[in-house]
């Protein structure tokens, strides 16, 4: 019955250099059938990644932009520094297990240690829609404090503007942070080879889950709480036991699905991941049945993927799991040499599947 | 009603006499029909079963093959032999 | 959950599959009607586990798919107007029209949302009075009841700004047109087991009778499937073609009385166009005369519609079980999930998406197939 699948590959990316004028692509892309943007273009998935390759990329023409890395690392006079910068506009701005004012703090400094280092700095931009309660603006600085306390990083410098009301959620957040990468540390998306083992830090769909719970149109009654937190520590105690991790991502908008995929495809490989193995709680699995959704494809924070030499990974997996932000940390694949590019799952039942990205918004302002 | 963790209103108008404890099949935001527990442990148990009975009862081939010292037939590439390509 | 874990036991499934190969003697081909269970199917790779000699063709239980294209035209006709909130399942919102799709009225400023309950577009109806709510009314005999309930509810309140689009299909019809065609090779059916709960198996065994095929009410979750497969393959083995009921747990040969009853009440039966396929004669629901002041086509009056299917897509043949997806020469290329050519590479039920999201990967070489083939 199984007779061979041929697969017609599905073209790739036209990387354009030049203007982003449209008629010079090739591929029979949505971008170019829709002129205006679209709540997808903000999902983290397909669509958001085409905007940044066709509009943004060609007209910033930059090396260190064009790796698409979680943060940039510059070489400033002698040392290296991560610079990583994320804009905040989930809603409701408080949820279970943590607000927007959290997510403004970790989401950086997250970033910043997906290059491996320690961030140091933030900035802190507002965008406030007139007629916000200040007390509301109070908590989510308040928030913001102590989130930068807990992770260890200064707040130095922002600025405030204020929009007409009707034209936001209320308050928009933008944070940007800096940090310095240890010597013998190059963690890029480039850098998986075959044979390298995935580990996941902990839990996957909490966060996706628990901001869904309490969006209006959706609401449903869980107990699911919001896993965001800095992950600074636990990565400063994974270098700390093997400086040459190849890969760090922290899985957030389209979830795990989404950056894996561009793991995969920035560095050439395939992944393949056992679906047994994938941590994913009983009630999350349970909320992504109930509204059609693949625990892979949802948003996470507090969470990072991995990508580790097979011969050192037994060690690293040991030291994650001894940090609190690591306790719940797992093998969930290998990066392998057929299929590059794509990620494919074994099921329970010894066959696979591929793991998409998902197309455009699965859940719009989660994060 | 509760989806193992997660709780949502349902309308039960089409599973009047439905009772705390009890589950159901929910389509769309309605319960459509109760699920028979006494059912579903009937059919798992059939199914446990069907691998004892053949533990016990043997599949006859590999049994004769195994008395024999011979590895077990490939039952599938006999019937192609015998009943040529589909 | 219970009572579906315990039905994903890749133990439990390995027997199952024990006994299908050692009673499959010669090559069998069974049609499972019901798009959930294609999915099922592709996505837990039980097709690769089958024996060689079992055959799956995937049936046209797809409502998505088959929601003929005119009427999709006038969902994106009335949705686009400014008076409107047009209520829909997710599902529908990227299923190509003849132009354009949901999605793209909703980017160009119409008020289209997405619900996972027709009594959410009816909440919606009582809280903007000012506005008119639509909500698809599409699906088999599993989501006429809710759609039912829903008019019912509209008329005790009262309500005038509320209205159904209405493109209702049922099983029975499909079946006996498979049945008639002259290309059918389909020897036996799966019967979709959530229509089933509602509407019980009284409608099967005339059909089982007249076109000698067995017919098993199966569900959804692996060893459901399996085990529907399981009975089917034994009845063709000795001969027989009776209804038979796998999933017992929740069909019962009567059904849901309270809901048919509803049904009677709300709906009436008509011919029916499906997508792909053509008129399949009674094969449809609207709404009956009382309720057809809630008839949105009737409603908002929608002009001539001009249709303009893709001449590249084969979803019909898809649909009917003629080709498998990926025996389209646009598979992959030209129609994707987001750039579908047909629905049933968008729908979550359709074929096509089935066979894209769950094994568009090079097959992995003979060695790799052979451990695919057994269990855990």
């Amino acid at each position: 019955m199984a007779e061979p699948l041929v697969i017609s590959q599905v073209p790739g990316r036209v990387e354009d250099a030049t203007a982003p004028s449209f008629e010079g692509w090739t591929c029979p892309l949505p971008l170019r059938d829709s002129p205006t943007i679209v709540m997808g273009h903000g999902g983290g998935g397909a669509m958001s990644g085409e905007l940044v390759e066709h509009v943004f990329l060609p007209s910033f023409a930059d090396p260190a932009l064009a790796q698409l890395a979680d943060s940039a690392v510059l070489d400033v006079a002698g040392s290296r520094l991560a610079f990583s910068t994320d804009s905040f506009v989930v809603r409701p701005l408080f949820f279970p297990g943590g607000s927007i004012g959290d997510l403004a703090v970790n989401g950086t400094v997250n970033d910043l240690a997906m290059s491996g280092a320690r961030a140091l700095f933030l900035s802190a931009a507002f965008i406030l829609e007139e007629g916000t309660d200040v007390t509301r603006v109070g908590a989510v600085a308040q928030r913001m404090g102590e989130a930068a306390a807990r992770a260890g990083v200064r707040i130095v410098t922002g600025d405030t503007k204020v929009v007409e009301s009707g034209h936001g959620d209320g308050v928009y957040v933008n944070t940007a942070g800096i940090g310095i990468v240890p010597a013998g540390v190059d963690v890029r998306p480039d850098r998986a080879e075959p044979g390298d083992v995935v580990i996941v830090s902990g839990d996957i769909g909490v966060h996706g889950v628990a901001v869904m719970s309490v969006r209006e149109g959706l609401e449903f009654g869980t107990e699911v709480v919001s896993d965001c937190q800095p992950l600074g520590d636990l990565v400063a105690a994974m270098l700390g036991v093997e400086p040459d991790v190849h890969v760090l991502r922290d899985p957030t908008r389209g979830g795990v699905a989404t950056s894996l995929n561009e793991i995969a495809h920035a560095s050439g490989v395939g992944i393949s991941l056992d679906e047994r193995s994938l941590p994913v709680p009983e009630v999350v699995a349970n909320a992504c049945a109930f509204l059609g959704l693949d625990p892979l494809q949802v948003a996470n924070e507090g969470k990072l993927l991995a990508f580790v030499p097979r011969a050192r990974a037994e060690e690293v997996l040991a030291t994650m799991r001894a940090h609190p932000a690591g306790a719940g940390a797992t093998v969930i694949g290998e990066c392998v040499g057929s299929h590059p590019g794509m990620v494919s799952a074994r099921t329970g039942f010894g066959a696979s599947r591929v793991v998409d990205l998902p197309i455009g918004e699965q859940l719009p302002r989660i994060c | 009603m509760d989806f193992g963790g997660v709780t949502k209103e349902v309308c039960l108008e089409y599973v009047p006499d439905l009772q705390v404890g009890e589950y159901t099949i929910v389509h769309v935001g309605f319960a459509l029909q109760r699920l028979d527990e006494q059912s579903a442990l009937e059919t798992l148990e059939i199914f446990r079963q069907m691998g004892e009975l053949d533990a016990e009862f043997g599949d006859h081939w590999g049994r004769a093959a195994e008395q024999a010292g011979m590895p077990r037939p490939d039952l599938d590439g006999l019937r192609e032999q015998e009943g040529g390509a589909r | 959950m219970k009572y579906l874990d315990e039905f994903q036991d890749p133990e439990l499934a390995q027997r199952l599959l024990d006994d299908i190969r050692a009673t499959t003697t010669r090559p069998w081909a069974m049609m499972e009607v019901c798009g959930g269970q294609t999915h099922s199917i592709i996505r837990h790779g039980l097709d690769q586990l089958l024996p060689d000699d079992i055959e799956l063709i995937h049936g046209p239980g797809c409502p998505v798919c088959v929601t003929p294209l005119e009427v999709i035209d006038k969902a994106l006709e009335i949705a686009a107007r400014p008076e409107v909130i047009f209520c829909s399942f997710g599902d529908m919102l990227r299923v190509p029209g003849s132009e354009k799709d949901l999605f793209r009225v909703k980017s160009a400023g119409g008020d289209v949302r997405v619900v996972y309950s027709p009594l959410d577009a009816l909440k919606l109806a009582r809280e903007n009075p000012d506005r008119q709510v639509v909500f698809f009314g599409i699906g088999f005999e599993t989501t006429a009841p809710p759609n039912a309930m829903t008019v019912y509810q509209a008329r005790k309140l009262g309500l005038e700004n509320f209205s159904l689009l209405v493109s209702h299909v049922r099983v029975p019809p499909a079946i006996e047109a498979i049945m008639t065609s002259p290309v059918c090779r389909v020897q036996a059916f799966l019967a979709a087991g959530h229509v089933c709960t509602v509407m019980g198996t009284g409608e099967y065994p005339e059909l089982a009778e007249r076109f000698g095929v067995p017919i098993v009410v199966t569900g959804f979750e692996p060893l459901d499937i399996l085990e529907g497969i399981r009975r089917t393959v034994h009845q063709l083995e000795e001969g027989r073609h009776e209804v038979e009921n796998a999933y017992a747990r929740v069909v019962s040969e009567e059904g849901n009385p309270v809901a048919i009853r509803m049904l009677e009440d709300v709906f009436e039966v008509v011919d029916r166009s499906w997508r792909g396929i053509g008129m399949i004669p009674q094969s449809g629901w609207r709404l009956s005369e009382r309720y057809r002041e809630y008839d949105a086509e009737e409603r908002f009056r929608v002009g001539d519609i001009h249709t303009q299917e893709s001449s590249v897509c084969r979803s019909g043949e898809v649909l009917q079980g003629l080709i498998k997806p990926h025996e389209c020469s646009a598979f992959g290329t030209l129609c994707t999930p987001r750039n579908p050519l047909g629905a049933t590479m968008v729908s979550s039920e359709g074929a096509c998406a089935a066979y894209y999201l769950y094994r568009r990967m090079q097959v992995p070489t003979t060695g790799e197939a052979r451990e695919v083939s057994s269990v855990g």
